[in-house]
């Protein structure tokens, strides 16, 4: 009959309107600046650099080789490699990006630059408040700006972060037994096998 | 003081305030003194009504609605006011400027006219037309005008497609809503909204004698009250403004306080044809129960207004936007079948003499209709279920 239907659903509004002033769990709202929703591990939002240990320029990750860049489908990265050579997270010898700029208004957070880097030194971040009151130079973030520490990423990522410390570690296991194997010669640094330009 | 005086405190004052003026300035006066409360009160209950009913729609959602300007968002109202005067009043370059600056203000004016006619209160009305139904409906139908100008005059393509389906669907449904009201002006034998609401305010023991309170007078009611919320282009028929299909529809060319100016006019027309409602069929100021006439008239009106804003507010809450020809095909093919039942219907009751038997015919004359018309609108529709294959 016309009609029922209509009444049913008008009973359903007002069980939700009176409800809400009885049952305080039906409120699912989050007042947002004051209260925050928990952080999902899963969701990702715009790439940081990770740095090691404490020295935010000095421990990045980065060997700026290029592939984020070259691998960005809007190309939003833009990279200056160095002149000069410094010890990477493994202790080997390793250019280290001279800038490294990402114009996040251009920025799909498609997080390929991620899934291409060979070195871990690129993650995604989960900060989502990007509003800035300058258009032109606060959406250019500079290497300062996007440097983070592994921690952070430990705290946003726990599992991912985890995964990424162990394979390090070993790394720097595998370097640091090759380099107890072979004393005799003098330290001679690995060329040009993971930094191919 | 007697609840008679506190009844007709308005009254007594505006006579002893007329009572300083010279006769020569005494009809303007007493114009002015009746025309200034419903220009003060309607629009403050409009912005009460604002923030209310977006607190309602939150909690009808589980949300808690606006929570930050004052003490539980109860300022929002004059943010929303400041927010609309600083905002820049854009004018399209090859507009008609004449008649969109007019479109806004006509509408509003139309809302305010039909007060005229509405009694407030015992004694508390502007004036007493003997053609007072009549009246409300003809300037209610100025709506149609403002709202064809807005569209029109904003040489816009959307707008105009705008203003033609608001007018579409007006129009439509200005036929069943004068026709819901037709019964009681049968019932009443007068066209004068005062007279109406003094046949209501008589008793029988506790009971009153609501036009509601007969089986052509409730159909004629929820009649009156879908007819009402299309004219007020209220959801689920607010298919002019529809804001995720047409984007305003006739007023997607005004901003500012002109788009404030639209709103003002939507909501006051609702107020009006609610208090129209109040009057032909919920007894107007009159009480419900004879124990309770010493509560002041005008208190039981905004009561009973307040109770159908409510409604609407729960209304809206609660369905979806219909599509225009679902729209057309309930005012067409449900709405005005029903009405012309009703009409007929109120003239048998009017001939069977009083007791059981006019109940039970008038009711079944009602019913059987209804039914028998809603198994036939569904039977033609063919309903299935949808499989969507992306959102589960």
């Amino acid at each position: 009959m016309l009609g029922a239907g209509i009444l049913k659903g008008l009973a359903e509004t007002a069980r939700n309107f009176l409800g809400s002033y009885v049952d305080k769990d039906r409120l699912t709202t989050v007042q947002f600046p004051e209260e925050r929703a928990p952080r999902i591990e899963a969701s990702r939002n715009f790439p940081f650099l990770v740095y090691d240990g404490t020295a935010k320029q000095e421990g990045l990750r980065c060997v700026s080789c290029l592939i984020c860049e070259k691998e960005c489908p809007p190309k939003c990265i833009f990279i200056e490699k160095s002149t000069d050579k410094k010890p990477d997270a493994t202790g080997k010898l390793q250019f280290y990006p001279a800038t490294f700029n990402i114009d996040i208004s251009v920025c799909m957070s498609c997080q390929i630059c991620v899934e291409v880097c060979p070195f871990n030194a690129i993650k995604m971040d989960v900060d989502f408040e990007l509003s800035t009151t300058d258009r032109f130079s606060d959406l250019l973030w500079n290497k300062e700006r996007l440097a983070k520490s592994n921690e952070y990423y430990r705290e946003i990522h726990p599992i991912e972060a985890a995964a990424v410390d162990a394979e390090l570690a070993e790394a720097r296991a595998r370097v640091a037994g090759a380099k107890a194997v072979t004393t005799s010669p003098p330290a001679q640094p690995s060329s040009g096998s993971s930094v191919e330009k | 003081m007697t609840p008679e005086t506190i009844d007709q405190i308005f009254v007594i004052s505006k006579h002893w305030l007329l009572g300083y003026m010279p006769t020569a300035l005494q009809p303007i006066g007493s114009a002015i003194l009746s025309v200034v409360p419903v220009l003060v009160v309607f629009p403050l209950l409009f912005a009460i009504t604002t923030v209310l009913e977006r607190k309602g729609l939150g909690r009808i959602q589980n949300r808690y609605g606006p929570n930050r300007v004052g003490p539980y968002g109860f300022w929002q109202p004059i943010a929303d006011g400041i927010k609309s005067l600083t905002k820049e009043d854009v004018v399209p370059r090859t507009a008609d400027q004449v008649v969109h600056f007019l479109a806004p203000l006509l509408l509003v004016l139309a809302a305010f006219l039909g007060y005229a006619v509405l009694p407030i209160g015992k004694n508390m009305v502007i004036t007493n037309l003997n053609a007072g139904v009549l009246f409300f409906f003809a300037v209610g139908s100025m709506v149609e005008l403002a709202v064809f100008m807005a569209g029109w005059s904003s040489r816009s393509k959307y707008s105009l497609l705008g203003a033609m389906r608001a007018v579409a669907q007006m129009i439509s449904y200005e036929v069943p809503l004068v026709l819901a009201a037709i019964v009681i002006i049968m019932a009443s034998g007068s066209l004068s909204t005062v007279a109406i609401v003094n046949m209501q305010a008589t008793y029988t023991g506790i009971w009153p004698h609501w036009f509601l309170f007969t089986p052509w007078g409730f159909a004629g009611f929820i009649l009156f009250m879908i007819a009402a919320t299309a004219e007020s282009n209220r959801a689920p028929f607010d298919l002019p403004e529809g804001e995720s299909e047409i984007i305003a529809g006739y007023y997607i060319e005004y901003s500012g306080f002109k788009f404030a100016l639209f709103f003002l006019g939507e909501y006051l027309g609702m107020f009006a044809t609610s208090g129209l409602a109040i009057t032909l069929f919920l007894g107007g100021w009159a009480a419900p129960f004879s124990f309770l006439t010493w509560i002041p008239s005008y208190i039981w009106f905004f009561l009973k207004l307040l109770t159908l804003i409510a409604v609407f507010i729960w209304v809206r809450g609660t369905f979806p936007r219909l599509r225009m020809d679902q729209l057309m095909g309930l005012a067409w093919k449900f709405m005005l079948p029903m009405t012309l039942l009703n009409i007929f219907t109120a003239g048998i009751w009017h001939f069977i003499p009083e007791g059981i038997l006019r109940w039970l015919v008038c009711s079944l004359l009602i019913v059987a209709p209804w039914i028998l018309l809603s198994r036939g609108l569904k039977q033609r529709k063919k309903l299935q279920v949808r499989t969507y294959r992306f959102a589960e």
